[in-house]
């Protein structure tokens, strides 16, 4: 029996962002890692083009975090002390790239200067060969201090840095176009602001194609749904040709996944879930392979096992996986 | 699927007789489009006319329901292919395989261990509610004896099987349990396991990847008077069931393309992480059963989890109930947090109260179920309703202290806060992670 065809074809494409700069591109990385370019909606490589891979970036912190749970520290051990060794260990887990969060640079925690910031940006770019990510430590007063340094630290390296908000963005703006960067721009679960946020850097001089968006983040159990849906609506927007949607999207996963009790409790906590080495990579694996779903581009993620089960995922996503 | 009023008055007599209590005919149709009057208000409707009636009228996926009572899982009637367009309406059916060729002790026991698979979320229990039982003996007298057993656990019973006998012997075993006869055999022997199912009067499941196969078995099985039908690609790769599973649900939502609107069924066969990401796939992209083979908890959890979070209602916020809750059974001096009943915002704070292990109130303050920020902007979470919340629960009484902390993102309501209630107000931490480090080592009675 004839069956009516049903395929989706768009208007047009997620734009790609390239993140990283080789030396012929005035930068010292090895490769450069290209995201987005989808040109269907998530999963479906079977009508149109998938674009390129989400890709993981490890998670690596300016300071040794004091409540992460054993069983990622234990993946880790000293190199927690070290974001250069940090960052190592995780591109030999599997990671594409680096998302450095300078955590310590917070007022609340260990208030890290600016100086200290770019000194350790130079030390991951020293470090691993691979793009990197910068993230702040989102006090708008102190990220304004901190990123422009760390910018101008990595001038020419096309890192992605971030993030902007509705309420501060001009001067991380200025820092990215002087120093040659990709920006995050941040909303929370909210289509509108996503756009407005997009609309103010480019008001400031910043191009669309440039951006990267964060709709933030829920993990599994704990709010999934909403970003699912965010992130699936901005997704079909995006394809069906608003402009201030057709960004790929990054996803801070492991932060969120290893804040659920599932993925950080102790065994004796959750009797009956099983063992701690299993809970949590499944809790941070389902979560970034459930948005993988909803069109994520970029995954931030910590555990090992985690990574390994999102990146076997993804052949299987991009319809070339052999399961 | 709703009909529009015209769409209705296309079949009606056209008497304008006013019998039905309107002045037209058309004004009858509008009123049934509208729900606001029944189809039997028209005396004068033929037999025909009502049949092509509720033909036209049939949501465009039907509804299946497999297992009785309280065991029974309705799948499918789905309206939207993406949740945020209105809801996903029935949530999937979770089944666990067991294969009949299992030894005795070795079959109850993984009975046994599905029966366990039920966890507390959010006061909702998630379990698996379904077993399907899998024919591999080959042997249809083991098959019956195992869909027995796996009946009595009282969930919903799939039966998969390439023998059309083999069905008939099981499924007349457990009729009056209703359950899915899944038939995996070839499309050439459709007819006979429909007219098997026909005669059990239960729902019959049918696989083939091509959509033009089971197109036409569908219709043959409906042919043969068969309307409860669950359709499946068989065990294929993930990517190709997902294909599966988005091009059925589009013909028969977008298409209205009767011969594929029936729900679907989803293997994920395996227990390796890479069939747990499956299975979560499977729960988000329209499957209305997804059979598994892991029996791993926390995968299992993970899952359901899935299932939980896509069949949200977007529409409806999930709300706590409104009270008082005591974590770690806290005594008079322990302290007093202060939340809204927004699900979301309560249980990040009663887990990170667990965690801390330090016995403690939750107040969840009914604000409609928004969110501290959002209820704050609504005036919803503001010194007069935490005040009203903390007279309406005696919480005075639960503690000696009369301390509350509240969310340090509301921290300008703290001195009229304090004027309202008369307790004395402490400012938490702005998010829940730092709860932990609050009630060990800031939270000073
Ligand atoms: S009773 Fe039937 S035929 Fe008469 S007016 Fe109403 S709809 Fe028309």
């Amino acid at each position: 029996m004839e069956v009516p065809d049903t395929s989706e074809s768009w208007k047009t494409k997620i734009n790609t962002v390239a993140i990283g700069a080789t030396q012929d591109e005035g930068g010292t990385r090895a490769g450069v890692v290209r995201v987005g370019g989808a040109g269907c909606i998530p999963g479906a490589a079977y009508e149109g083009d998938a674009g390129e891979r989400p890709v993981v970036a490890v998670e690596v912190w300016d300071v040794a975090p004091d409540n992460w749970p054993a069983e990622l520290t234990r993946h880790y051990g000293d190199a927690l002390n070290d974001p250069g060794a940090w960052a190592q260990k995780g591109i030999e887990m599997g990671a594409d790239l680096v998302c450095l969060k300078l955590t310590g640079t917070h007022p609340d925690a260990a208030d890290r200067s600016a100086e200290e910031a770019a000194t350790t940006v130079k030390a991951v770019l020293k470090a691993v060969d691979v793009p990197l990510i910068v993230w702040g430590c989102g006090v708008p007063e102190k990220d304004n201090k901190v990123l422009p340094a760390c910018a101008s630290a990595a001038s020419g390296e096309n890192c992605l840095l971030g993030s902007i908000t509705e309420k501060n963005y001009r001067t991380l703006v200025a820092a990215c176009l002087a120093d040659g960067h990709k920006l995050i721009s941040e909303s929370p679960l909210d289509i509108n602001i996503a756009k407005q946020v997009n609309i103010l850097a480019q008001d400031s001089g910043f191009d669309l194609k440039d951006i990267v968006i964060f709709p933030t983040t829920g993990a599994l159990g704990y709010g999934l749904e909403y970003v699912y849906s965010i992130m699936e609506r901005g997704r079909i927007a995006g394809l069906s040709g608003d402009q201030l949607l057709q960004q790929p999207v990054i996803s801070d996963v492991g932060a969120e996944a290893w804040r659920a009790k599932e993925a950080r409790a102790s065994d004796d906590d959750v009797p009956g879930l099983g063992p701690a080495e299993r809970r949590g990579p499944l809790w941070e694996g389902i979560t970034a392979t459930n948005l993988l779903q909803a069109g994520g581009d970029i995954f931030i993620m910590r555990h090992p096992e985690a990574m390994k089960m999102f990146k076997e995922a993804v052949d299987e996503f991009m319809g070339v996986g052999s399961v | 699927m709703a009909l529009s009023g015209l769409a209705i008055y296309k079949h009606l007599p056209k008497e304008n007789c006013k019998e039905c209590g309107l002045p037209t005919c058309l004004a009858f149709a509008m009123k049934v489009a509208s729900g606001q009057a029944g189809l039997d208000d028209c005396p004068k409707l033929g037999d025909e006319a009502r049949g092509a009636l509720a033909e036209a009228s049939a949501p465009p996926q039907r509804l299946v329901t497999i297992g009785e009572g309280d065991g029974a899982v309705s799948i499918g009637q789905e309206t939207v292919l993406f949740r945020h367009d209105e809801r996903f309406q029935n949530a999937c059916g979770i089944a666990v395989r067991v294969e009949d060729s299992l030894e005795e002790g070795e079959l109850a026991a993984r009975l046994d261990a599905i029966k366990g698979l039920s966890f507390d979320r959010m006061g909702q229990v998630q379990a698996v509610d379904m077993v399907a039982v899998e024919n591999s003996s080959g042997d249809s007298g083991r098959f019956a004896a195992a869909a027995k057993k796996a009946a009595a656990l009282g969930k919903a019973v799939v039966l998969i099987s390439a023998d059309p006998e083999a069905l008939k012997s099981a499924g007349s075993e457990i009729a009056d349990k209703r359950p899915l006869l899944y038939y995996s055999g070839s499309a050439d022997n459709v007819e006979t396991a429909a007219k098997t199912a026909v005669e059990l009067k239960l729902p019959l499941g049918i696989e083939s990847p091509s959509l033009e196969t089971i197109s036409d078995m569908t219709e043959k099985a409906a042919k043969a008077g068969l309307q409860d039908i669950v359709m499946s690609p068989g065990r294929e790769k993930p990517s190709e069931v997902l294909e599966f599973l988005t091009k059925t649900r589009r013909a028969a939502l977008k298409k209205k393309f009767r011969p594929l609107g029936y729900p679907t069924l989803a293997f994920a066969d395996g227990t390796d992480d890479a069939a747990i990401v499956a299975a979560s796939w499977f729960v988000l992209k329209y499957a209305g059963i997804v059979v598994i083979d892991t029996i791993e908890p926390a995968a299992v959890v993970a899952i359901l989890t899935s299932r939980f979070n896509i069949y949200t209602d977007p529409q409806k916020p999930v709300q706590v109930e409104a009270k008082l809750y005591e974590i770690n059974e806290p005594g008079n001096e322990a302290p007093l947090l202060v939340t809204t009943n927004f699900a979301l915002s309560y249980y990040s704070v009663e887990s990170e109260v667990e965690a801390s292990r330090v016995p403690t109130h939750i107040l969840a303050v009914d604000t409609e179920g928004t969110s501290v920020l959002t209820a704050w902007a609504a005036d919803k979470f503001n010194p007069e309703t935490i005040s009203e919340a903390l007279v309406k629960t005696g919480a005075a009484e639960k503690v000696s202290h009369h301390k509350c902390v509240i969310p340090g993102m509301v921290a300008v309501i703290s001195g009229s806060l304090e004027e309202e209630s008369g307790w004395q107000v402490e400012v938490g931490p702005k998010e829940a992670v730092g709860i932990v480090s609050y009630l060990t080592s800031r939270w000073k009675r």
